[in-house]
């Protein structure tokens, strides 16, 4: 057993190597995902109701709903949909997080008042201020990525806001100020470069939350419009034909989602394992 | 006692600060106060301007906010639209229903949580280990709603022990339920909370017991002859279960919305259930107090955490004696 698999390629790479394939191969099927979905042109999927409700078959992998479509295709365009949300929405909280932690690292009162707005943000119940901000903003498209990007920010600022004070502290910042650098510079040179890493894990980090939640949103109504392919939106149709045996609708739409955002999942903890030297061998 | 007084008054400010900016959200957004009122109903201009006067909508923004912090200061927080009943008293209803859903399933998840956690860090690399780890990251990867979805095909649809639906029977008032049919009603949804909540804290309780059994001290006693199990409970359970207690507290906010999904999944009737009605028409009354209380509740979590903390903790509570 163990010479066999001493055979296998995948053996004689080391760690950094192994890493490096899984973050390509998971990527790509990500990256696969997203072009299929940009290329599926929502005229094709027709409806024909001499196709109605059927269940999973070699022809139709997925099924097909109560119009005939096929559920496949419906998918992998909601899964392209939910990929971009995702990726805008981490990237826009991620953004809001640097601004607050680099906005904290200003002066004493910068600080306690950072401190006080994640609190505050803390202090709803996530689902909650989302339904908010979504209501606040009129629904739709935009509601859904700021709501998500404005309640997924905190941890990524705590985090950030414990290096930067470190790191401030630290004697050769000191003695950056003392050669009379300015706040910029030292945030620029000193600052930036040391926490990167967690800058991009963070966001990595974020993506499966902000498919879930958009998701989440999306299913109870406050999000995308129900004319839009979404996962939300299919599940939440799926609702009124489980009563009638329909299992499909409801299964494989949720368990690509879930593959999806265990793929994030995987790339964000590689990607640290890559970045973070202490983390690499583990 | 100075410790809760601190605490109170935190409470206030931050209650008075999430309403009022709550209240501007509200204020902001596209709903048109009058046309929530009517619903469905049709009315002249004339009649919309006077109702338009009616509900202030030409009154100053910074004057709605104060009078609406004036309001909720004398308890008062309006009449919900949908309900056509005091919001206090819609509340009141749908909260307790809620709470008894959500205390059954924390303390479920917690309990079996803390167990899968120990013993998957007690039998770490084994099959007993991967079981737990691979259950715990699907769980923590998929919507609560899909898993509620997926509990109700397996056990309503294809099982038939429940109905499908589970709100109360037609023609029946929600007060008029007998025990046993409403705790008919409350299985599936706790049930699906429970398993949803616990990949949280058995995946923390599995790192926190590695962590402890990397020790110097744990290697001792092991060195000393204790036995596996002993060792775990005696030096592993001991060290784990406070910030296991804590982080449960912690986790009140995200409860609070598995609640929404699930509910809406069960037609359970709830605060989850009454959010979404409230939001999607417009029944803003009813969603303003529904943030403030749920303000209140992850509150009253986190301070349970701060306080088995320092309270529960004998370490920490010597420290303080001295």
């Amino acid at each position: 057993m163990n010479n066999l698999s001493k055979l296998s390629p995948f053996n004689s790479l080391n760690l950094r190597q192994k890493t490096i394939v899984i973050i390509t191969l998971t990527t790509l099927l990500l990256v696969l995902i997203f072009i299929s979905s940009l290329n599926i042109d929502t005229s094709t999927i027709t409806t024909d109701f001499a196709l109605r409700q059927r269940p999973p078959s070699l022809e139709h992998l997925f099924g097909t709903d109560w119009l005939g479509r096929d559920m496949f295709i419906r998918t992998v365009k909601g899964l392209g949909l939910s990929i971009m949300i995702g990726a805008i929405a981490s990237i826009l909280s991620s953004l809001i997080a640097m601004v607050m932690a680099f906005f904290s690292s200003l002066n004493k009162y910068a600080d306690s008042f950072m401190s006080w707005l994640i609190d505050l943000f803390a202090s709803m119940p996530h689902l909650l201020l989302l339904i908010l901000i979504s209501i606040c903003l009129g629904k739709g498209a935009i509601g859904v990525i700021i709501g998500v990007a404005f309640t997924h920010w905190l941890s990524l600022a705590r985090v950030l806001r414990v290096e930067i004070k470190e790191i401030n502290t630290s004697e050769y910042v000191n003695l950056a100020r003392k050669f009379g650098k300015n706040n910029f510079w030292v945030a620029k040179e000193h600052i930036l470069p040391l926490v990167i890493t967690q800058i991009i894990v963070g966001t990595l980090l974020i993506f499966p939350h902000a498919i879930m939640h958009e998701a989440s949103i999306t299913f109870l109504g406050f999000g995308l419009s129900p004319h839009e392919p979404a996962i939300g939106v299919i599940l939440s149709e799926s609702m009124k034909y489980l009563a009638m045996g329909s299992w499909w609708l409801a299964l494989f739409p949720g368990l690509a989602l879930l593959i999806v955002v265990l793929l994030f999942d995987v790339i964000g903890e590689q990607v640290e394992k890559l970045l973070d030297p202490t983390k690499a061998q583990k | 006692m100075k410790f809760l007084g601190y605490k109170a008054v935190r409470l206030l400010i931050l209650l008075i600060v999430v309403a009022a900016i709550s209240f501007i959200m509200i204020e902001i957004s596209p709903i048109n106060p009058v046309r929530a009122y009517l619903g469905e109903m049709a009315g002249s201009a004339e009649q919309l301007a006077k109702l338009g006067e009616y509900w202030g909508v030409n009154v100053p923004l910074q004057d709605k906010v104060i009078g609406w912090l004036k309001d909720i200061c004398q308890l008062n927080l309006g009449t919900s639209l949908i309900y056509r009943i005091p919001v206090s008293q819609v509340i009141m209803e749908k909260f307790t229903a809620s709470f008894i859903l959500m205390m059954t399933s924390w303390l479920i998840s917690g309990v079996i949580g803390f167990v899968l956690g120990i013993l998957a860090g007690a039998k770490r690399g084994t099959w007993v280990d991967k079981i737990i780890k691979t259950y715990c990251y699907i769980l923590q990867s998929s919507p609560a709603f899909w898993i509620a979805l997926i509990v109700m095909m397996v056990f309503s649809v294809w099982l038939k022990w429940f109905p499908i639906g589970l709100a109360v029977p037609v023609g029946v008032m929600a007060s008029q339920v007998t025990f046993w049919e409403w705790l008919h009603r409350l299985i599936l949804p706790a049930f699906t909370l429970s398993i949803v909540g616990i990949s949280g804290i058995a995946l923390y309780t599995r790192d926190r017991l590695i962590n402890i059994e990397n020790s110097d001290f744990f290697l001792f006693a092991r060195a000393r002859g204790e036995n596996k199990w002993s060792l775990i409970l005696r030096h592993g359970v001991r060290n784990v279960l406070l910030p296991a207690i804590t982080l449960q507290f912690l986790n009140f906010s995200e409860l609070f919305g598995g609640a929404v999904l699930v509910e809406q999944v069960f037609a359970y009737p709830g605060i989850g259930q009454a959010t979404i009605e409230a939001g999607l028409r417009s029944d803003v009354p009813l969603l303003l107090g529904i943030v403030l209380i749920s303000t209140i509740f992850v509150f009253i979590g986190n301070t349970l955490a701060d306080i088995s903390y320092k309270y529960i903790d004998p370490r920490i509570r010597s420290e303080q004696d001295e």
